[in-house]
């Protein structure tokens, strides 16, 4: 978030289909010995095995906020229940809250940008999709919850790969990538991800967005630590390419500056128009006389964007877009940023 | 927007909490808070008592009618603690939070998700399941009633009858409820920045809007004429004297500073109003002229509690960072 202070509590949401492997995960990440403290938010009570007296039950409740958006939804009980951790601060580093194999990730990530207490405490830090190598092909087929999932996902950790043959692989990461080319894709047998590559991803921080490159095209920036899990980190090259027919992502590119006058109520329009197919957008713009990159990121109609670092000496000035959503319409969407050009 | 000139705070003792004040009330006269760390502490500093009402947990939300401090904790359990630190469980929920309470003359209420349950005098309780979590709760002053704050509306509940809860609809999520001492309105405070008000005889809805942030603490004047509210750069003060209420009236604003009034609670005497605010300094200010008087300097976090002894003599003041400290008023 935008006002990301470092004393701020990261929250990682961790959805994915039912079967997919959350609690394997969940349970993973609370036995290992890393030596952090983490209070969970689970849904169903009971299924974690690890003894923490951080556990706490959910109820998922959406909630409707009343400012004319209708699609903005924020979890009633997550409000609530962060409200009661703040009182213990300092008894856990980081949160992490598993949803419902049915959830919209949506309500979850929009809690963040529209509650003012919980934005001073906690942050965002990523939206985790676990999903099953066997089955997510045909989830992505009968439910819209899944494919919501996957296109709503920073980190997906495509799970019981060994439950599939290279070829089955290969098309189901394709599948993913026609639905999300940007996030960052796992794979793993039994959740045996790496714990830094799912924790502590600083996805929704404004600071952060660096890039925007689809995710596969580019290299294996080596930052992490961990040291027995080369081979889950996959950016194939030779994949088939996919269309998805109702979840697309957009891309859209301009050389040279943008006229903030013309970009803002472009960008306003559009969310507020088509928020409601709009998962998520991001992007690095170059406002015309402006030394610094503006960037932003948005769910649904929420967005938020603020100047961030200087474009470098040599640095070529260019604006990009990106857009996940539902039934866009890809040439209006790019005409209308083309025309935004100073 | 001067900060106030007189001052109490050499009337101030601290008292040494160590953990966010949940709640600051007094229990036969004595000081007492309830903390987060699952404790309540009796008694001034010297002198104190901690009382372990939560060992396995935190206290979430606290409440006192001036002889015993009811907390409810994240452990699920609801605990009443005497002033001598005599502890009483009232329930156990199994671990799920509680997060709503509500008192009066020796009848408890409280919340643990969507079912609110309420423990009369002779120990009978009784349960309601609301359609979603209840955020709040409190009791009317006629009959043996309860407000329950929830999404979409607040039901009016009596536990001892069999008939269903009567609503009182007004779409949002109401986060907490509070009723005029003579009975006449209830107020919920909402989730979108504003006040939701029902006047009890015709159900006519009243909206009190404006605020910057939530509104999560009220307090009625000891006359019932007036509602304090925190949620903005001021105390909101508004006007419930008339037969309409604040309809069609503005609120008073005391303690303009420039920094988000926290906690708020009212003499219970006079019309004056003790303002906390989320920079730590808390003051006195009287409905009145607007004087100030300042308690306690910024600094150290957010003022999260505050309460007043029965008789007005002494206000007691916690913050989320676990300081604390008891006013005595002069003369």
């Amino acid at each position: 978030m935008t006002d990301a202070a470092p004393e701020k509590i990261p929250v990682t949401v961790l959805t994915g289909y039912l079967g997919a492997g959350k609690t394997t995960l969940l349970n993973r990440i609370l036995s290992e010995p890393h030596g952090r403290k983490y209070a969970v938010i689970v849904n169903e009570f009971g299924e974690i095995g690890i003894d923490n007296e951080l556990v706490v039950g959910a109820d998922e409740e959406v909630f409707e906020m009343n400012n004319g958006c209708i699609c903005c939804t924020v979890r009633g009980d997550l409000i609530r229940i962060i409200e009661g951790l703040m009182k213990r601060k300092g008894k856990f580093d980081a949160i992490i809250v598993e949803t419902t194999g049915l959830a919209d990730p949506a309500p979850v990530a929009q809690t963040f940008f529209v509650d003012e207490d919980v934005r001073a405490s906690a942050r965002l830090d990523a939206v985790v999709t676990i999903a099953d190598a066997k089955w997510l092909a045909a989830r992505l087929r009968d439910a819209p919850e899944a494919k919501n999932q996957i296109a709503f996902a920073d980190v997906i950790v495509l799970n019981k790969t060994d439950l599939v043959s290279a070829a089955e692989l290969r098309e189901v990461e394709a599948r993913i990538r026609a639905i999300n080319p940007y996030a960052t894709l796992h794979r793993a047998q039994n959740c045996d991800v790496a714990i830094a590559d799912v924790l502590e991803r600083r996805a929704f921080d404004l600071d952060r967005i660096l890039d925007i490159e689809p995710e596969f095209l580019t290299v294996d920036d080596h930052d992490h630590h961990d040291h027995d899990h080369h081979g889950h980190h996959h950016r194939d090259h030779g994949l088939k390419h996919y269309h998805d027919e109702d979840m697309q992502s957009i891309a859209a590119r301009l050389e040279g500056d943008v006229d903030p006058d013309k970009f803002m109520p472009w960008i306003n329009r559009l969310t507020q128009e088509q928020g409601p197919n709009i998962l998520r957008c991001k992007g690095i713009v170059a406002f015309k006389n402006d030394p610094k990159r503006f960037v932003f990121q948005g769910v649904h109609m929420m967005l938020d964007g603020e100047p961030q670092r200087e474009w470098k000496a040599g640095e070529k000035r260019e604006s990009k877009v990106v857009f996940i959503g539902r039934d866009l319409d890809e040439d209006e969407i790019r005409e209308g940023f083309l025309a935004c050009a100073a | 927007m001067a900060e106030p000139t007189s001052s109490l705070t050499q009337h101030v003792r601290p008292l040494p909490a160590g953990a966010h004040v949940v709640a600051a009330a007094f229990l036969d006269g004595e000081p007492a808070l309830a903390l987060a760390d699952g404790a309540v502490l009796l008694g001034e500093a010297g002198a104190q008592k901690r009382i372990g009402a939560h060992p396995k947990g935190a206290i979430l939300i606290a409440r006192a009618d001036g002889k015993r401090l009811v907390t409810g904790g994240d452990d699920g359990r609801v605990v009443s603690v005497g002033a001598d630190g005599s502890l009483q469980e009232v329930a156990d929920e199994k671990g799920r939070w509680i997060d709503a309470l509500a008192m009066r003359a020796g009848a408890v209420a409280w919340a643990a998700g969507r079912r609110a349950s309420a423990r009369d005098e002779a120990g009978a309780v009784k349960s309601f399941e609301a359609p979603t979590t209840v955020r709040g709760l409190c009791f009317l002053p006629k009959g043996y009633r309860l407000a329950l704050a929830h999404y979409n509306g607040v039901s009016l509940w009596f536990p001892n009858a069999g008939a269903a809860p009567s609503l009182l609809e007004w779409k949002g999520s109401h986060l907490d409820a509070t009723a005029s001492p003579d009975g006449r309105f209830l107020v919920s405070a909402m989730q979108e920045n504003a006040l939701h008000g029902w006047r009890l005889s015709d159900a006519r809805n009243m909206r009190m809007t404006g605020y910057p942030g939530k509104t999560r603490s009220l307090s009625w004047s000891h006359d019932g004429h007036w509602l304090a509210t925190s949620g903005a750069d001021a105390c909101v003060v508004w006007p419930f004297k008339d037969k309409d209420g604040p309809m069609g009236k503005a609120p008073r604003e005391c303690g303009v500073r420039p920094s988000r009034v926290t906690q708020v609670a009212f003499h219970p005497r006079a019309l004056v109003v003790a303002i906390g605010y989320a920079d730590g300094l808390a003051l006195l200010c009287r409905l009145g002229d607007g004087a100030e008087i300042l308690v306690r300097a910024p600094g150290e976090g957010a003022i999260s509690a505050l309460g007043w002894d029965a008789s007005g003599a002494r206000l007691a003041f916690g913050l989320e960072t676990g300081a604390a400290g008891l006013l005595t008023l002069p003369g």
